[in-house]
């Protein structure tokens, strides 16, 4: 007799698809009641899960219809997936909580339960990504996730939003392509859709010598398919409008977990389909370790140059994408763990960056550029506030969570980098002194009150005097983007001071996959 | 060489329809074409998996009387779920499509980002 914590991921996918289908006919009020309390029940039941595993300490296989394994479907969880499972409904809940105001002015009245259709959707995709044991299913939900994601897009009904979305979706569906005839390939070399089967397979031909090119191409494929869906350098151009113009909520709901859903799924295959010996022989690895930090220069750089904060935010995510696959391709053991790390450091920084920037941009009167957003933080000293924090994280200030995943990202480069030690170490400074350059320069911004003459200078008559900044009213943030950041920010700061226990359920985690 | 081309003829000609597929949907410019695009190469993908369960002379997967050969079930299914997944993005970006269209009166897409960078959007 299995105890009853057993049921429960299987429970919470199946609740978020019956929440969205209820959604459909709801009003948007109770469509948003139902998405909140939908992602509170999955965050219990997964800490549930969670907690169960942990005591245990084993990786548990829940079968579905009784069907037996090599024709069923399966899902199967150990640490790893029931702790995103966790912290992704965690950060669903406070990315709609903090972004209500501006979910309210962006979206048409009529079609405010659509939205929480689209974020139940998210919520089935997430967890089903993070939990499935079967190949094809894998691929219908990452189909449903990036359906659903554009649908978070392109609620906010705006030209250039419906482009962006398009533009998502048409590089998504050049990802899942990609990733789908990967799949085919697996199916047709091996003869299995269920992950242990395809291992015990994959372990046998690499080892005799058979297949060798269809199993590289099949690991080629699945990774650049993944990578593409999730932004890596040098794939990342269709980022900066996707974040930019929609919604806050879906911003930060796009960039802190949608597309890092799909690196957790591409170590997933690593350590469950193809095995990471195979994996980090074919060399493949190593690729994904030069483009991150390739991601890390240049994104940051591109960042730099940006003139919208929105825009500079979408590259920041660019570089932090880098981080997270120089880290993959690192080592297998504490590379990826510093890599799951970073995953959840930045689900919990960039949400909230987005969603101050966000506020900060409606107190410069709704415009993103620097040069208006001067002094923005006076008019808006909570977001401001939210803004400073995220930035000095991102930047990896001491006491901050993202100063302890840079430090397990050396950490591993020294222990375990071999050739890759050297780059590693140089990057991750380089990109730190780029993060501090934009980040930090927005902060100064925000809360300079001098107006620089060189770029008010050809707007105004010479020698007019100096104008104060316009006289927008304070606006006061409302309670629910004050309680959501508020979490965001000591959430942070909990794990800065405090992570020796999750650093040390990952690393068990990691070792069950 | 020619021997290989020919008895996998069929994994061929569904690789030769993704590449076609693939490169209409990420460089033509119409959006109406690229949606074509994304489901010929969806299509492509369906060939290859629906001939790895096919054999030659099987008949289809329902037991009966003096049948020796069946058609494995598996991709047949596979490819069926794949089939809907296709149709409802295809559905998707035609709706796309659709709202662009009319707003900016046109399917080019560089036309539209053209149009898109000097209308609104530029302070939002």
């Amino acid at each position: 007799m299995r105890p009853v914590f057993y049921n429960f991921p299987m429970v919470s996918i199946v609740l978020s698809l019956v929440c969205a289908v209820i959604s459909s006919v709801l009003r948007g009020r109770a469509a948003r009641t139902l998405s909140l309390f939908l992602c509170t029940a999955v965050a219990v039941l997964s800490a549930c899960t969670l907690g169960y595993t942990v005591s245990c300490g084993e990786e548990l296989t829940y079968v579905m219809g009784r069907f037996p394994a090599p024709w069923g479907n399966e899902i199967r969880f150990g640490i790893v997936e029931p702790l995103i499972a966790l912290s992704f409904s965690i950060v669903l809940l406070l990315c709609i909580v903090g972004g209500k105001k501006q979910l309210q002015r962006d979206i048409d009245t009529g079609k405010a339960n659509l939205y929480y259709v689209m974020i139940d959707l998210v919520q089935a995709a997430l967890l089903t990504l993070s939990y499935t044991n079967d190949i094809f299913t894998a691929f219908v939900f990452v189909e449903i996730c990036t359906i659903s994601s554009s649908g978070l897009l392109m609620i906010r009904g705006l030209g250039r939003t419906t482009l962006a979305s398009i533009r998502y979706l048409v590089f998504s569906l050049v990802g899942s392509g990609l990733f789908l005839i990967g799949c085919v390939l697996i199916y047709g070399v091996t003869g299995h859709l269920l992950m242990p089967f395809i291992k015990e397979q994959i372990a046998v031909l690499w080892a005799t010598g058979q297949y060798r090119l269809p199993l590289l191409m099949i690991v080629g494929l699945i990774t650049m398919g993944l990578a593409i869906k999730s932004g890596m350098w040098p794939f990342h151009f269709w980022m900066p409008d996707t974040y930019s113009y929609t919604t806050p909520a879906s911003s930060g709901i796009l960039s802190g977990l949608i597309s890092k859903i799909y690196i957790l799924l591409l170590l997933r295959f690593v350590f469950c389909v193809f095995g990471t010996e195979v994996f980090y022989a074919t060399g493949i690895a190593a690729v994904l370790f030069v483009c991150g930090l390739a991601g890390m220069l240049f994104g940051s750089l591109r960042a730099i140059r940006e003139n919208h904060i929105m825009r500079m935010l979408a590259f920041s995510s660019a570089a932090q994408i880098g981080y997270i696959y120089m880290g993959i391709g690192l080592s297998p053991a504490l590379g990826v763990a510093a890599a799951v790390l970073h995953i959840l450091c930045h689900a919990v920084t960039k949400p909230p960056l987005f969603l101050a920037a966000a506020e900060l941009t409606d107190a410069a009167g709704g415009s993103a550029r620097f040069a208006d957003l001067q002094g923005a933080a006076y008019r808006a000293p909570m977001s401001a506030a939210v803004f400073l924090i995220g930035s000095l994280s991102m930047v990896g200030i001491p006491l901050l969570f993202g100063f302890i995943t840079k430090f397990r990202f050396a950490a591993a480069a020294i222990t375990g980098g071999g050739w890759m030690m050297l780059p590693a170490l140089v990057m991750l400074a380089v990109s730190t002194v780029l993060n501090t350059m934009y980040l930090l320069r927005t902060v100064l911004r925000i809360y300079s009150t001098r107006l620089e003459p060189e770029e008010h200078g050809p707007a105004r008559e010479a020698g007019e005097p100096p104008m104060a900044p316009e006289p927008v009213p304070h606006l006061h943030s409302g309670a629910c983007f004050a309680g959501a950041t508020g979490v965001f920010c000591a959430l942070n700061v909990a794990f800065g001071v405090w992570s020796q226990p999750l650093w040390d359920l990952l690393v068990r985690g990691l070792q069950l996959l | 060489m020619l021997e290989l081309l020919r008895s996998n003829y069929i994994e061929c000609f569904a690789m030769f329809l993704y590449a076609v597929g693939l490169f209409t949907l990420i460089l033509d410019k119409n959006l109406v074409k690229k949606i074509i695009g994304m489901d010929i190469m969806d299509s492509a993908v369906y060939l290859l998996l629906g001939s790895m369960g096919y054999i030659r002379g099987g008949k289809a997967p329902i037991l009966t009387e003096g049948v020796e050969t069946y058609v494995s079930p598996l991709p047949t299914g596979l490819v069926l779920t794949g089939i809907v997944v296709s149709v409802s993005v295809s559905a998707l970006m035609m709706a796309l499509a659709i709202r662009l269209y009319g707003k900016y009166h046109t399917l080019d897409i560089d036309e539209i980002y053209l149009l898109a960078r000097r209308g609104e959007g530029e302070n939002v």
